[in-house]
């Protein structure tokens, strides 16, 4: 049945008492802790189960205080992440992180996620910015899809748990304010699909997808955002998005994830040069006297070196910098790289002859989702998790941090989900569904502009204007442009075809992206000054005034309103 | 560098029809990276799956590439014409796209 045969029929309906919406590390463990506190659990991902999102692709680190190797206690993990978030670390998350950090490595270990080891025990490596090696990981570059497998294989064992892949979640239902479920649009059939749920997590990941250059899958533009701004929840730090410096360029690599370049050079000491062939970092290391272990920059800097760099017309031929490992013996690279060596091989890469071309490229959102210290948000009933969340990495973010958040605040939220569904009794009702399937079933093929150039356009607006480097000029004329694309798309979807419609999803996309891309630039514009992941050009430095969060929530006519308060202090409960 | 894209399109129940594309191309590009400039140039209903684009992490982006199962993000494009069609043991959803989530992973058990 078409959706077009369909729009008189009623959708298909599924009950659940805990809803996951979203496959990662999070939503996973998520579903597995709701279901071992006794909870119905329906896990649904837009993508295929577990491979849709950040996790999958994730290959280096994952950071805990597991004092194995070393001593070590979660306290010290604390306070290097709180360091790196200049201030505005919500501590409560931050220490929930890392102190049930360790409790879900050992989880994991016991569920056979392989984690490399040496004499025995875990071995952990030294990442920037962890004042000890505190970094655990799965040889050689596996880390993400190992733990993907360990929690998959998890999920087929446990009873109670019903996955459904390629159904995206279109809005949360709301009944009085308070969050009952879902609907959600099936992509193999076009059909509307409705889901009534006691409590609901939203664990969708980040919204890097929203950049040109990008670590991104084709999932992430950011629409757990959108869900909890449209629900009446709160984003908090959403200006905080982390660029990684050296993403690859060129020549075209593929088959491997563009940040792959960060342990080679941390190894070998790969350098940085300009098109005149000539290292430049030192040129920007006095601009501060933070360093980072073996790297001369941070990666805030790296990037503004970079950028500034093809800016004076300096770039590299495809508009970065040169990494190149021409310095050292072949032996060397082939010991430091392994088998990489011959994946690069196949993408006719030899870096023994040439350098490869890397460019800051978007990687991580720091900010997200407000919670308290149990995941919920400020509407009953809706949890959530993961990258999705804000606040535990304030301003910038540690490696090895983003998977351990993804474990933990999943199971915190799914066990916190759970215990809600069991003191709440269902609050379900056809009308909270009735927004969206009002909206699915609207959607006709038309002649309109193409869609998928459009969120080609969007990545390049954020890119040029919300990129790591902002001024109030470039900030106010994203917003102009945001809000022309807005009323492009207008209310009524696009679409092409009933079963597995790209237009339709680019259009659902478009809404989500265009209110989460405006979500990052309006408190990107209020906050004048530069602080960790938020650089303005027109405003260099730390203002000890700004030392507050910025949250962003929809008001009743839909207009984006902002405040600040202080950084939450104080500690959870693990 | 220009690249043909002979494309099997078609649903369920349709006669199947070849429809074929020109992509400018860089060497290097992959096939993955040829279907999403077409979606944005020529024809946004174009339907295949794909999600990390780079690392060859989430094998979602499997079809028939000039008659051989292969991933499109890790195949060249290439001078002339390359066929895409979809998997031929699965089922067909549209176009490029055919069933291939574990049957215990989907909403409605298909045959
Ligand atoms: C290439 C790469 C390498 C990385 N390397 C590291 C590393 O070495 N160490 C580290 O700590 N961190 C790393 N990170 C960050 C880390 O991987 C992520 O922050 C973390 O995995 C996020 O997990 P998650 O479960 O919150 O989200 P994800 O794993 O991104 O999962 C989100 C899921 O939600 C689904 N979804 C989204 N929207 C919807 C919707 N509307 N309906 C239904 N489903 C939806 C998506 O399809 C996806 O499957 C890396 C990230 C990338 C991209
Ligand atoms: S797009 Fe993920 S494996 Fe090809």
């Amino acid at each position: 049945m078409t959706a077009q045969a369909n729009k008189g029929a009623a959708p298909a309906h599924i009950e659940t008492d805990v809803l996951v919406i979203g496959a990662g590390g999070a939503g996973m463990y998520a579903a597995l802790e709701a279901a071992k506190a006794g909870a119905s659990v329906v896990l649904a991902d837009r993508s295929l189960i577990g491979r849709g999102g950040a996790t999958v692709m994730a290959q280096m680190t994952v950071a805990a205080a597991l004092a194995e190797q070393t001593p070590d206690h979660w306290e010290h993990h604390l306070a290097d992440t709180l360091a790196a978030g200049r201030g505005l670390c919500d501590e409560r998350l931050a220490a929930l992180l890392c102190e049930d950090g360790p409790h879900r490595l050992r989880e994991m270990d016991g569920w056979k996620v392989g984690w490399a080891r040496e004499d025995g025990h875990i071995k952990q490596a030294q990442a920037p910015g962890h004042d000890r090696p505190r970094c655990a990981y799965v040889d050689f570059l596996s880390t993400g899809p190992a733990v993907s497998r360990a929690l998959r294989a998890q999920l087929n064992l446990s009873r109670g748990i019903r996955r459904i892949g390629e159904l995206m979640i279109v809005d949360i239902a709301l009944h009085d304010g308070v969050a009952c479920g879902a609907t959600a649009l099936h992509l193999p059939s076009g059909e509307a699909v409705t889901l009534a749920a006691k409590a609901v997590v939203i664990a969708t990941g980040g919204l890097t997808g929203l950049y040109r250059r990008n670590s991104a899958s084709s999932n992430m533009g950011g629409d757990g955002y959108a869900l909890a701004l449209r629900a009446g929840a709160e984003l908090i730090d959403m200006e905080f998005v982390q660029f990684f410096p050296i993403g690859h360029l060129a020549p075209r690599l593929v088959g491997m994830d563009p940040i792959m370049w960060d342990p080679f050079r941390y190894k070998l000491g790969g350098k940085l040069l300009n098109a005149e062939m000539r290292e430049f970092e030192q040129d920007y290391a006095t601009l501060d006297t933070r360093s980072d272990g073996r790297y001369v920059l941070t990666r805030d800097l790296a990037t503004y070196a970079i950028t500034r760099e093809v800016e004076a017309g300096r770039g590299s031929p495809a508009g970065g910098a040169y990494l190149s490992f021409q310095h050292l013996p072949e032996a060397e690279i082939r010991s430091a790289f392994g088998p990489v060596v011959d994946r690069l091989a196949a993408n006719g890469i030899d870096l023994t002859k040439r350098p490869v071309e890397v460019a800051p490229i978007a990687h991580y959102h720091m900010g997200g989702v407000r919670v308290d210290d149990t995941l919920r948000t400020a509407v009953p009933g809706l949890y959530a998790s993961g990258e999705a969340v804000g606040g535990a990495n304030g301003a910038n973010r540690l490696s090895g941090n983003a998977i351990t958040e993804a474990l933990v605040f999943g199971a915190s939220a799914g066990r916190n989900a759970a215990r809600h569904a069991q003191r709440n009794s269902s609050r379900w009702s056809a009308q909270a569904a009735r927004p969206a399937l009002d909206l699915l079933r609207s959607a006709e093929r038309r002649d309109a502009p193409n869609a998928a150039a459009l969120v080609r356009d969007l990545k390049a607006l954020m890119a040029d204007q919300v990129g790591p480097f902002r001024t109030e000029a470039k900030l106010q004329s994203a917003l102009a442009g945001i809000a022309r694309m807005t009323s492009e798309i207008g209310e009524v979807p696009f679409s092409s075809a009933s079963a597995f419609d790209p237009v339709l999803v680019d259009w659902l996309d478009l809404r989500n992206m265009l209110l989460v891309a405006q979500s990052v630039a309006v408190p990107a514009l209020a906050r004048t000054e530069s602080r960790g992941a938020h650089q303005r050009e027109d405003h260099p430095g730390l203002d000890d005034g700004w030392c507050v969060n910025q949250i962003v929530a929809l008001s009743g006519d839909s207009a984006l309103e902002l405040r600040r308060a202080a950084p939450s202090s104080g500690r959870a409960a693990a | 560098m220009k690249a043909t894209l002979a494309i099997q399109r078609g649903a369920p129940g349709e006669v199947p029809r070849v429809e074929s594309f020109e992509v400018a191309f860089e060497p290097g590009q992959s096939v993955l990276d040829g279907l999403r400039a077409l979606r944005c140039e020529a024809d946004p209903s174009l339907a295949f799956r794909f999600s990390c684009i780079n690392a060859n992490a989430c094998k979602e982006c499997m079809m028939l590439i000039d008659g051989k199962v292969d991933y499109a993000c890790t195949v060249r494009l290439k001078e002339g014409v390359t066929a895409l069609a979809p998997l031929p043991k699965k089922a067909l959803v549209r176009d490029l796209v055919t069933e291939i989530a574990p049957p215990d992973e989907r909403l409605l058990p298909r045959q």
